[in-house]
């Protein structure tokens, strides 16, 4: 079982860059609280024992012979139109109209 | 008040105008489409914007585009052509849901500048329905909120009180109808975000069976909970709204092919046997501590008109509620984790300036543009899923997702509806729970099992508070019973003197 009570510094900055995210430095300490009060109040899920209950990831499968009728059919897969290009590029930061631009992808 | 007789009084009761009546009033020619466009813009321009009340419902308006619809509309009725079922009705869309021609923020700095290439399903309906769309409505940042304070644009004031909140995250749409600038709105609803600003602001408002409504379009947060409703001012004009949004749609893998009832039929039985018979479940687990003494007795009242219009009521147990909050939480969050990835700065809205590399270009632009809100539940979100933690949060919340909707499966064995409250208490004053994450998190507790189990819901109005503050009470239906559930919540508007739209 998960450590619930303790966040610490370093697991809110290791997980802040899993996520992309910089936080500044005022901002890390608010976060480790507020997520350790979260967890805190998730902690209670241990009070089910769950061992023989099968994970639900939308509600579909949980119809059973009705899934077919909630969206587990898929669409052919022909070609068609779709959004125009330039229309999508011109909604870009930084484009020459056929590709995103962004900068330096390789770090030294 | 909602009148019934709007037909010709459009300028005299335009803030409780209603879908019926707009249709009638503009196919009559005893006003144009037009006409009642121009003047809900007027009451926006009064009481929406810095001038007037403020109440902030609007990010954007959508004034040509809304004035050509209008002129449509007009050309059709002059023609004496049958006039489709929204004609002519004003219309706005909450600001996660993507309108060519206007901007989509989702309430975020993140998505500033951004002009969407596409309409949203929802909103490409309601227009070929004959909506006019008047703009899009504020909301809180990714949806993500039950107060309307996380939008970053700023928040909305509860038209009936204005220190008060509106309810979030759809609480520009509940505000919107309750102020009389729209007679209809769209919102979202991820674990309340329609049902509870609906009871805040005193309007009606439905969460469809997930899979009943598309949402190709939506900016999406919670995929496996995200669904999109209606809000109106009673429960007809809500009806009306989704059988025009309900439906397959090709472009949404998750949205249902199964028939759409027939909502509107539903509710045209006599009076006296909309609901004679049902059997509704009154949960136990609901009306325990925390509930706001005026609201139990409102809903009790509600259920006792329930029995005296010919229901029967049965006390049932939903058992694992207490554990919905929790569930929900990690679930939603984990999900938002992933969903909102793709916001980078390199595609849509924006971009930090003066960085140097890819990487740092991706972690300014999201510090910048997120949040604190957006970034406390990504960082949860990513810490549920990340290793060592996985089967300890996210695999034990989605077991315990199986067994509260296992509690509404049995439920709905014995009972044909549910009745619960939607809120814990009234509309909270603005700042009153920003500090306090987990407090803001409870206001939820009412209305997240419905969203985890995918079951559908409706938030009606059933009184007020002594303060006049408006209270809601919660239907919920089996999955695609949108049809039972509709007629309880007329049985319950009924009740209240309040049912309308017969124009």
């Amino acid at each position: 079982m998960a450590d619930v009570a303790g966040v610490t510094t370093d697991e809110v900055l290791r997980v802040a860059e899993l996520a992309n995210l910089d936080l500044t430095a005022e901002e890390v300490p608010r976060m480790q609280r507020d997520l350790n009060a979260i967890l805190g109040h998730i902690a209670q899920l241990n009070e089910l024992d769950t061992s023989d209950v099968p994970p639900m990831a939308q509600v579909g499968e949980m119809l059973g012979a009705e899934a077919e009728s909630t969206g587990a059919s898929l669409r052919e897969d022909a070609v068609r139109p779709s959004l125009d290009r330039k229309a999508v590029m011109a909604a870009a930061p930084e484009s020459d109209g056929r590709f995103f631009k962004v900068p330096k992808v390789i770090e030294r | 008040m909602i009148s019934s007789q709007l037909a010709g009084r459009t300028e005299t009761v335009l803030g409780t105008a209603t879908i019926q009546g707009v249709r009638t009033a503009v196919a009559s020619g005893a006003v144009t489409a037009t006409t009642v466009a121009e003047r809900h813009y007027a009451k926006i321009a009064a009481e929406d914007g810095p001038e007037g009340k403020n109440i902030h419902s609007f990010l954007a308006l959508s004034k040509q585009r809304a004035l050509a619809q209008a002129a449509k509309i007009d050309a059709m009725a002059a023609k004496g052509e049958e006039l489709p079922p929204l004609a002519g009705v004003p219309v706005g869309i909450k600001d996660v849901l993507v309108m060519q021609g206007s901007p989509a923020t989702a309430g975020s700095k993140i998505l500033q500048g951004y002009m969407p290439p596409y309409d949203a399903t929802a909103v490409q309906r309601l227009e070929a329905a004959g909506a006019v769309l008047l703009g899009k409505l504020n909301c809180d940042e990714f949806a993500m909120g039950s107060s309307n304070e996380n939008s970053a644009y700023g928040p909305v004031l509860n038209p009936r009180a204005l220190d008060r909140v509106p309810g979030g995250s759809s609480g520009g749409s509940a505000a919107a109808v309750a102020a009389g600038f729209c007679v209809a709105t769209l919102g979202t609803d991820t674990g309340g975000s329609i049902r509870q600003p609906a009871a805040f602001c005193g309007v009606v408002g439905v969460l469809p069976t997930y899979g009943r409504v598309s949402r190709y379009g939506l900016i999406a947060f919670a995929s496996s909970l995200d669904r999109v409703g209606p809000l109106a001012t009673n429960v007809r004009d809500a009806a009306t709204m989704l059988s025009v949004l309900a439906g397959h749609d090709a472009m949404d893998a998750t949205s249902s092919e199964r028939p759409v009832g027939d909502y509107v039929g539903a509710l045209e039985k006599p009076p006296d046997q909309l609901v004679r018979g049902l059997r509704i479940g009154v949960p136990a687990e609901y009306f325990g501590e925390g509930l706001d003494p005026e609201i139990r007795a409102a809903i009790e009242k509600a259920l006792e008109g329930l029995r005296a219009a010919g229901c029967e009521l049965k006390t049932i147990s939903l058992p694992h509620t207490k554990y919905a909050i929790p569930t929900y939480y990690v679930i939603a969050t984990a999900e938002a984790s992933a969903n909102l990835s793709r916001f980078d700065g390199v595609r849509f809205g924006l971009r930090a300036d003066g960085v140097k590399t890819l990487s740092a270009m991706f972690r300014e632009t999201r510090d910048q543009g997120f949040g604190a809100e957006v970034k406390r539940r990504i960082l949860l979100g990513t810490y549920a899923l990340s290793a060592g933690y996985y089967d300890a949060y996210y695999l034990k919340a989605q077991q315990v997702r199986t067994l509260l909707t296992r509690d509404f499966l049995a439920a709905f064995a014995e009972v044909d509806a549910i009745v619960s409250p939607i809120t814990p208490t009234p509309a909270f004053r603005l700042g009153e729970k920003t500090d306090d994450p987990v407090q803001m998190y409870l206001e939820d507790i009412y209305s997240v099992a419905a969203s985890l189990a995918g079951i559908c819901g409706i938030s009606v109005p059933c009184g007020e508070t002594k303060a006049g503050l408006p209270i809601g009470v919660q239907v919920m239906g089996r999955h695609f019973d949108e049809e039972t559930m509709l007629r309880v919540a007329l049985a319950i508007e009924a009740g209240q003197g309040r049912s309308a739209g017969n124009g």
